[in-house]
């Protein structure tokens, strides 16, 4: 039965895919077509959602300036806790890559562990690290490096250490790809035409981590641009970004349309960015993107 | 005084003992071959003269200048690796003049030399393609190009040849013999390849277990091998277990093989010995009672030569019959083997490594 044999290829990818697109469907697609339609809907303070089709809340984010420093804040925060993640992630996965065996192993678990430990676990403890009556500025005022306790609860630097602190991994993770695909002669190469250590890292090594940074810096990007626990623990009420916007708008304000506004901003401008970048670093950095 | 002399050189790795006291004095212009198998100590030396690896003991030195705790990056030494190691991020060019570079020359200058570097590897025109834009044979002429480039006074080949094809690896063994002689650059080849070994060096070293057991010409190494190792790791070869006896006549030696008595080269040994005669020295001739006699198992036909099993009493022969005429005998046949005694070269049975 050649015919039975011949449709039964045809739909097999079909088939075999079913469980995980109902899944996606179900799970993602459908959340997200329905918030997207969520965002257009009008609000009224005192009757809730309407049922006129509007572009007023788009407006509203686009040119009320609460909203458009809450999302300055949420690129200012990615942006800054990506380039520390590149800054101290590529050097200690270098660093890692050169250990022996059993001390990479210990210090491969080490960087990893943030990501082991529960969210909320977490940023309290860095409520705890941070705090005024915290540890670190217990201990700086108990070696006589401060006079009074600094303030990095509820501020932006406080927010962007705590998120540093877990997404550095993924930044270790993908440029650990990268070096495992280095020659190792290449150093030497470059060694014996002459050029200094250092040198070679940056004209040799470098150059061949990118495609490991771009990929890191992606996920980092993304995720500290949605991220939640951590502003709303440690950032507070007052350092708002999107993610926590949204979610008051939906639970204390009860303006669902606005925070399905906010939450469509911020994935359309997530995926601008990240789409923008990666073309612009694999254009610019051609040559190792190819090979 | 030698221009790039090793004295003494040690490696250790904890109990391992990768290098052993190893003493090498190379002329200027010389191209000396490291031959040996893999484990044998000769990339580790050459890595030790280029300033990768720390020596646990010994010293290099380049024209009477010890460069023992010179960092790599100051020897000025070319350096060809064995995955050619390229930059794969940059072109041709940019490879080329990475050396350039790093010594301050710029501009006119700079473009010349890279130009004069691609020409002598025959590779103008391809200045902008990438490494990964180029076959295994470009990338090979690329990477010599580099070294040779910034001009060193010594160049190290490491394994060079090992990813290229066979037809490749002849073709470049002539070339890159032919670049050395012109620029008459002292080089220092690693390789376990016994024919690249002898096709481009003036000397080779045979190592063995961190040592060097044999130091000559190709010649001399392939026609005289001083060690058991040296005779069947160049070439191929029989090898006899014999007991040693008393010369006959001056000029001669003699050994007993089973019952047999085999005349042979001179030598000064007593005890168990070890007798070789290489294939293309015995000749087969169609059965008489005046040699060893044999029947031929397998006839293998190679080209320029035919190669011969032939199992005798003293057990089987290897035989290289040139294919200079029509070859007589057919598998199954009787011949008889017979060969010049100066050509079978007695050693000693036992010999230690560490000699």
């Amino acid at each position: 039965m050649p015919s039975l044999g011949a449709s039964r290829t045809k739909h097999a990818p079909w088939l075999l895919s079913a469980p995980a697109l109902a899944v996606f469907v179900s799970m993602l697609l459908t959340p997200l077509v329905l918030t997207g339609l969520l965002s257009f809907y009008a609000f009224d303070s005192q009757r809730g959602l309407t049922d006129t089709l509007t572009l007023a809340n788009y407006l509203e984010v686009f040119t009320d300036g609460y909203y458009l420093e809450i999302f300055g804040r949420t690129a200012a925060m990615a942006l800054l806790v990506t380039l520390v993640c590149i800054v101290i992630g590529v050097p200690e996965t270098v660093i890692l890559s050169r250990m022996q065996g059993r001390w990479r192993g210990i210090f491969l678990l080490v960087i990893l562990a943030p990501l082991l430990i529960s969210v909320v676990v977490r940023t309290l403890g860095w409520s705890i690290l941070l705090g005024t009556q915290g540890l670190i500025n217990n201990a700086l005022i108990a070696i006589g490096v401060l006079d009074e306790p600094l303030r990095m609860l509820f501020t932006f630097s406080g927010m962007v250490i705590a998120l540093v602190h877990v997404m550095v991994p993924f930044m270790v993770l993908s440029v650990w790809a990268s070096i495992q695909k280095l020659d190792p002669q290449v150093e030497q190469a470059g060694l014996s035409l002459g050029a200094s250590r250092a040198t070679t890292f940056v004209r040799v090594i470098l150059p061949q981590l990118l495609p490991g940074i771009l990929s890191g810096s992606i996920i980092i990007f993304s995720l500290t641009a949605s991220a939640f626990a951590k502003p709303a623990l440690i950032g507070g009420r007052r350092l708002k970004v999107a993610a926590t916007a949204a979610y008051d708008e939906f639970l204390s304000t009860l303006n669902w349309p606005l925070g399905a506004t906010i939450a469509v901003v911020l994935l359309v401008a997530n995926v601008v960015v990240i789409a923008g970048c990666n073309r612009w670093v694999e254009r610019r950095f051609r040559s190792v993107f190819e090979s | 005084m030698s221009f790039l002399s090793i004295k003494g050189l040690g490696k250790r790795f904890g109990d391992f003992v990768a290098v052993n006291n190893l003493d090498l004095d190379i002329e200027r212009g010389e191209f000396i071959s490291l031959l040996g198998p893999s484990g044998c100590g000769k990339t580790t030396t050459l890595q030790m003269v280029a300033g990768f690896v720390e020596p646990t003991g010994g010293t290099v030195s380049v024209a009477g200048k010890d460069m023992t705790r010179v960092p790599p990056e100051k020897r000025g030494m070319g350096v060809v690796f064995q995955s050619y190691a390229l930059f794969p991020h940059m072109t041709v060019e940019q490879n080329i003049a990475f050396g350039l570079e790093m010594r301050g020359v710029t501009g006119h200058e700079l473009r010349t030399r890279v130009g004069d570097a691609l020409s002598l590897v025959r590779l103008d025109g391809l200045s902008h393609r990438y490494p990964r834009e180029l076959s295994g044979g470009q990338r090979q002429r690329v990477a010599i190009a580099r070294a040779l480039a910034i001009r060193p006074e010594v160049l190290l080949l490491d394994e060079p040849m090992s990813n290229l094809d066979a037809k490749l690896r002849e073709e470049m063994h002539i070339e890159l013999r032919a670049i050395q002689r012109h620029l008459n650059i002292t080089t220092v080849l690693v390789t376990h390849d016994q024919v690249e070994a002898m096709t481009m060096s003036d000397r080779i070293a045979v190592m063995h277990g961190g040592r060097i057991v044999q130091l000559d010409t190709p010649y001399n190494a392939y026609e005289h091998p001083a060690t058991n190792f040296a005779s069947t790791f160049l070439g191929k070869t029989n090898c006899l277990v014999a007991e040693a006896m008393p010369s006959a006549q001056t000029g001669e030696g003699q050994i007993k093989v089973g019952d047999a008595t085999i005349r042979t080269s001179p030598y000064n040994l007593t005890g168990k010995v070890h007798a070789y005669i290489r294939p293309e020295k015995i000749h087969v001739r169609p059965a008489d009672d005046s040699g060893l006699t044999g029947r031929v198992r397998t006839k293998l036909f190679l080209g320029s030569l035919w190669m011969l099993e032939v199992e005798t009493e003293l057990g089987p022969f290897m035989v290289n019959v040139p294919n200079s005429a029509p070859i007589t005998c057919g598998e199954g046949d009787t011949v008889t083997l017979a060969w010049d005694s100066r050509d079978v070269k007695v050693l000693p049975c036992e010999e230690s490594v560490h000699a």
